[in-house]
């Protein structure tokens, strides 16, 4: 919970990590894809303010004492949501699997949820590790990574028939929040592998399934955004917006925060830090100080509102993985943000 | 050292007009080249850096291909190599491009289209729409009311640098540039009509700025992680 100017806000950070990315769990070979993945993590992480810069060697691998001052004593973090990233190419035991993130749920189970992840190459062996995982974990969310290389393959897509399978065991087990993130390769290699079309035609199909975009679809906002608008259950995960734009780029993050409300609407946006790329202190408390400014510029972008804020910092997401929210932190009209029935289609102007 | 200075300057001219397809920007003004070198008998070596060395393979290649095609172009040059350095391709993109070979050439069997060419259509018609939307908007804030806007013909804005771009990518798209052709156009080439224009400038408006960020997170990049200072029409890191 944030507490400013005599208002109280509930935090969900829809996507946070605690990988190993130490030499010692780089896959033998690989070294240089192991090394150049987070040496350009580390870089990003440059894109915040200078004074919560750490150096690479604790970037690689932080510990659990490192992460529960970060999110929760400092981070004004409520409740995380781990998205696995598994990346079993180039580290042995995984970047930050289900199993590694179970593992700090297990401590701080009113703190944190841990989504799984499916990869649709994986076929039977795959499903049958979903199922385990969900019943395990009690998966309520995955995290799919299409750019993921895997057995001499560059991605997938959310339309490849094999990826429908999975979608529907995903229904069958009860899990209901897709986060899709996009990467620079898919076969084939000369297709825009950022392309989110597949994205589009998977909501239309499973519609009783929520589908959040994770960075927005960055570098690809505006396919995002015209598919955004007319999916209603289709969701802006906003990592990277915040971390990578309202420090090192103030004008555009207003910019973006601005299209994103017009095009995709205040109900349907994720608050999410993407730790330890950032962390969620000065983002938590800078979204919350930000306005946007009152000049002709962004003169016809939608109003934001400290009702805004509380959607987007955790509202909206509580409602996806019914996390229940204090009295005290819910909308005082007692309003039901991101609820999919309500979700209204933005006017395209 | 002399005489090879000048031919030096021209190499970088030329490598001034290849562009990123996704940003719509030269490459030497977002800092991609980190060398040029002229050798004695006009051999030429160029080394290009990109942001990240996760960039998406497929426009690496073109700008890599593009460098060696417009270096190649110039009269005194004689052999071109061109490194991509620091890129999670670069093997297969550099021995590609040292062959004069296409994107199959560098990934066998992993691509339907050698020369790209779907791709790079596709971005030249957002990098139209996205140059037109500057054009627009100055032309609104200007005081032009939606019908003078979409009256005017491609002559009448033709000493714009955004101007000036657009008609290179109108002819390269296929799309009519004559003096008299409307000024403002759909990705198809189809005018703009005004009963229109502010629907399609909120979208063209998106296009633009989608572009923007992304060659502001692409700059950010290159100044934390690469270390290269470079010229930042927008805001500085502080």
């Amino acid at each position: 919970m944030y507490e400013r100017k005599g208002e109280k806000y509930f935090v969900v950070d829809g996507h946070i990590h605690f990988w190993d990315a130490s030499p010692e769990n780089w896959v033998k070979g690989q070294e240089q894809y192991a090394k150049g993945w987070i040496e350009c993590f580390h870089a990003y992480m440059g894109l915040g303010p200078p004074e919560t810069h750490w150096p690479l060697e604790k970037f690689m691998k932080y510990s659990e004492e490192d992460f529960v001052k970060d999110v929760f004593e400092e981070g004004h973090v409520d409740v995380g949501i781990f998205q696995s990233t598994y990346l079993k190419s180039w580290y042995r035991d995984g970047f930050n699997t289900t199993e590694r993130n179970a593992a700090m749920v297990e401590k701080y189970p009113d703190k944190l949820i841990v989504n799984g992840r499916f990869d649709p190459r994986e076929g039977e062996a795959g499903l049958k590790q979903l199922e385990e995982d969900a019943k395990r974990y009690n998966l309520k969310g995955v995290k799919v990574y299409t750019a993921e290389w895997h057995n001499g393959s560059r991605g997938w897509k959310l339309t490849d028939p094999e990826a429908q399978v999975f979608l529907d065991k995903c229904k069958e087990l009860g899990i209901k929040n897709i986060h899709a993130h996009k990467g620079p390769t898919i076969w084939p290699l000369d297709k825009d592998a950022f392309d989110v079309k597949d994205i589009d035609v998977a909501a239309t199909m499973n519609p009783e399934l929520n589908f959040i975009v994770e960075h927005v679809g960055l570098p690809r906002i505006e396919d995002f955004c015209f598919m955004a608008t007319q999916e209603p259950n289709v969701y802006a995960g906003l990592a990277v917006v915040i971390g990578g734009l309202m420090h090192a780029r103030p004008r555009f993050f207003n910019k973006v925060m601005g299209e994103l409300l017009f095009w995709v609407g205040e109900d349907k946006m994720l608050f999410a830090s993407d730790y330890g790329i950032w962390e969620p202190k000065w983002q938590v408390e800078g979204f919350i100080d930000w306005a946007m400014p009152a000049t002709e510029e962004y003169a016809d972008y939608p109003a934001v509102t400290t009702a805004t804020k509380k959607k987007i910092m955790g509202l909206n997401a509580a409602k996806l993985y019914d996390i229940e929210v204090p009295v005290e932190l819910q909308l005082r009209d007692g309003g039901t943000p991101a609820a999919k029935e309500d979700a209204q289609l933005v006017e395209s102007a | 050292m002399t005489a090879t200075a000048p031919m030096a300057a021209s190499v970088m001219d030329a490598l001034a007009e290849v562009y990123d397809p996704e940003l719509d920007e030269p490459i030497t003004r977002l800092g991609f080249v980190t060398s040029c070198e002229v050798g004695p008998t006009g051999d030429v070596a160029v080394v290009l850096r990109l942001p990240t060395p996760q960039c998406a393979p497929n426009f690496a290649f073109l700008m890599a291909a593009d460098a060696r095609r417009v270096v190649r172009r110039l009269p005194e040059v004689r052999e071109v190599t061109i490194t991509l350095e620091d890129h999670y391709t670069g093997e297969e993109i550099n021995a590609a491009i040292g062959r004069g070979e296409g994107f199959a050439g560098a990934f066998p069997g992993e691509t339907a289209d050698d020369d790209l060419r779907a791709l790079r259509e596709l971005f030249k018609r957002k990098a139209l729409v996205a140059r037109q939307s500057r054009l627009c908007e100055a032309l609104l804030a200007a005081g032009a009311t939606p019908e003078e806007v979409t009256a005017c013909r491609v002559g009448d804005l033709r000493d714009r640098p955004d101007a000036r771009r657009c008609l290179k990518l109108r002819a390269e798209l296929g799309i009519q540039c004559e003096e008299d052709s409307p000024a403002f156009v759909l990705p198809s080439g189809e005018p703009v009509a005004a009963e229109d224009l502010r629907r399609w400038l909120r979208t063209a408006r998106l296009v633009r700025m989608s572009l923007e960020v992304n060659g502001g997170i692409c700059r950010s990049l290159l100044r934390v992680h690469r270390g290269v200072e470079i010229d930042d029409p927008e805001e500085v890191l502080t």
